[in-house]
């Protein structure tokens, strides 16, 4: 067994447990603790999977920004802890169909992925640029221009749309 | 590291580092060993600077400081460090606990990890990392996760107060940080540390601060950035002395409490060590230019003097730097709350914006001037090269200069003696 095999039953069963532990603990602060392990966890993954820059994208964004961002929030707000809920409500019942259904849609394309885990080692070429900021970046500004151009435009609308609510209070 | 330890296996183990069985257990323990070694390289840092920030401290403020424990005092973080380690690591009993257990941890981690893949010298970091410079700015981001929980777990208004600052500090100014780095990242298109260092040269006309007006004026974008990202002074807000008792770490005591202050001293090595690597040059040896070093790379022949003074000019940059920040620290008061914020929000975050821009269109209209020759250094005869030491010489020295008669002037006006070598 390969210590890269090892690294990932590790990484693997760091990001279950503290993702377990984010569904499972009552206060929201440890919740957003353990968050923040799934992150750190998930990002080592990718890296076993010789994506550089999304690990430290995801480490920077996700680890760094949005979880400052949570524990803020939660301090500011200071909720208090809630007993577990027993109530059937629509939401409920709409959020775990969501969720079996997201499962059932990844699950199908896993199974869909052919099973080559050689495809690209064999070109020397393609396996030195894979992963790196260069290839991302590429690929980010020719094949992938429209999705990421609307996902800026999304976020500008994101941005604008706080600063009004936030305004109409002050 | 990697091609180094292969290099090892096969020269003085006489083995092929592919098939060989031990391989990955040579790769561990020496991952192992160079972890230990810059982590300790890094408390020791910043147990040394706990020392000469206080010496200095005492100077400037016509004092004596700690001299007491070995030669000049040079060993008081020992002392320190024993008092703190077998002091009471008292827990109230109000606070979350494990979050309070875990904090100090988080800190840590968030300081010691940045050496993964800080250079020290030609050759001479643990990784040589694709996307290294991106790296630091996101495993820094534990260090005020970690402070923020502390604050919250305390469960005291003093350190709650100091945590939510440092949060809403740190958050705010690695926009500015974050949009100025690329700067450096532009001109040398690559965010590798040590390319980013092999695009400049060796004399400070070759270094970005003076190469272009975006990277003048990045560099003390950054610097400002990266000292409220340090909780520096004038930006300590987070642990305002007069205002919060001691800020988020109010409640803590003992090695707990060490960790906080360890981490803030090291990070002046983080910080300088940065700024360094993006606008001062790194590791480049003035008068080895880069023509020389592909030179003694093709040949397999790079002297082994140039790893030792290549190491000793990137440490005495990153040295008078953080130099620099702990003057700073002793000249000028606090800042308030909303100046700090104005300051981020309404000055650093457009200018930085606006260099990033300036800077993506400098390098595309170089590249069409010059074409592939504007990848790599100018001479200084050269139309470029007069280009920057122009720029060199009217953005660098002049306003130097001044700032020098006017230090002098003001000094003189008090009717002090003026004394160069000795005032500082």
């Amino acid at each position: 067994m390969s210590v890269e095999v090892v690294l990932f039953w590790l990484f693997a069963a760091c990001t279950l447990l503290s993702a377990a532990v984010v569904v499972v603990v009552r206060s929201p602060l440890s919740c957003a603790i353990s968050l923040v392990g799934t992150f750190f966890s998930l990002a080592g993954i990718y890296v076993l999977l010789w994506a550089h820059t999304i690990a430290v994208l995801q480490v920077l964004v996700y680890a760094g920004a949005i979880m400052v961002l949570f524990l803020f929030v939660i301090m500011l707000l200071s909720l208090a802890e809630v007993g577990p809920g027993t109530k059937l409500s629509f939401s409920r019942l709409l959020g775990a169909g969501a969720a079996v259904a997201l499962f059932a849609a990844l699950l199908g394309s896993i199974l869909k992925l052919p099973v080559r885990p050689d495809a690209w080692a064999a070109d020397p070429a393609k396996a030195a640029a894979f992963g790196t900021l260069d290839s991302v970046g590429k690929l980010l500004y020719t094949s992938y221009l429209l999705p990421f151009e609307a996902v800026s435009v999304l976020l500008l609308v994101a941005i604008v749309g706080a600063v009004v609510v936030a305004k109409s209070r002050i | 590291m990697r091609e180094f330890l292969d290099e090892i296996i096969r020269d003085r183990l006489g083995q092929d580092p592919a098939s060989w069985a031990l391989t990955q257990g040579v790769y561990l323990v020496a991952m192992m060993a160079a972890g230990i070694a810059l982590t300790t390289f890094g408390a020791l840092f910043a147990g040394l600077t706990s020392w000469w920030e206080r010496r200095i401290a005492a100077r400037m403020q016509s004092r004596v400081g700690p001299n007491r424990v070995g030669p000049q005092g040079i060993l008081q973080f020992l002392a320190d460090a024993l008092k703190l380690l077998v002091k009471e690591d008292l827990i109230s009993s109000a606070s979350d606990r494990w979050l309070f257990r875990a904090a100090p941890y988080f800190v840590v981690a968030g300081f010691a990890l940045t050496f993964v893949v800080l250079p020290f010298g030609y050759h001479l970091s643990a990784t040589r990392m694709n996307v290294g410079l991106f790296y630091v700015l996101s495993v820094t981001a534990l260090v005020v996760v970690g402070i923020l929980i502390s604050g919250w777990a305390s469960n005291s208004k003093w350190a709650l107060f100091g945590g939510i600052r440092a949060a809403a500090q740190v958050v705010s100014y690695e926009i500015p940080a974050g949009l100025v780095i690329l700067v450096p990242v532009l001109m040398a298109g690559s965010l590798n540390l040590h390319d980013i260092i092999r695009a400049q040269g060796g004399w400070p006309w070759d270094w970005y601060l003076f190469q272009t007006p975006m990277g003048y004026a990045g560099f003390f974008i950054l610097f400002v950035a990266l000292l409220a990202e340090g909780n520096r002074t004038p930006f300590d807000l987070p642990e305002a002395e007069s205002e919060l008792v001691s800020g988020y770490n109010t409640e803590y005591s003992g090695m707990r409490f060490a960790y906080f202050f360890l981490t803030e001293f090291g990070n002046l090595w983080v910080m300088s060590a940065v700024m360094t690597t993006c606008f001062l040059g790194g590791w480049q040896v003035p008068g080895v230019s880069a023509e020389n070093l592909a030179r003694w790379e093709a040949l397999h022949q790079v002297p082994g003097w140039f790893y030792l003074v290549s190491a000793a000019v990137f440490c005495a940059k990153t040295l008078l730097l953080a130099n620099v920040v702990i003057w700073i620290r002793w000249t000028f008061p606090r800042v308030r709350v909303d100046q700090m914020m104005s300051l981020c929000w309404k000055y650093l975050v457009p200018a930085a914006m606006a260099l990033v821009v300036l800077a993506a269109v400098t390098e595309l209209m170089s590249f069409e001037l010059f074409g592939e020759a504007a990848r790599v250094q100018a001479p200084l005869f050269s139309l470029r090269g007069l280009i920057h030491f122009a720029f060199f010489a009217a953005g660098g020295l002049v306003p130097a200069v001044l700032f020098f008669r006017k230090t002098f002037r003001n000094i003189s006006f008090v009717g002090d003696r003026v004394r160069p070598l000795s005032n500082w």
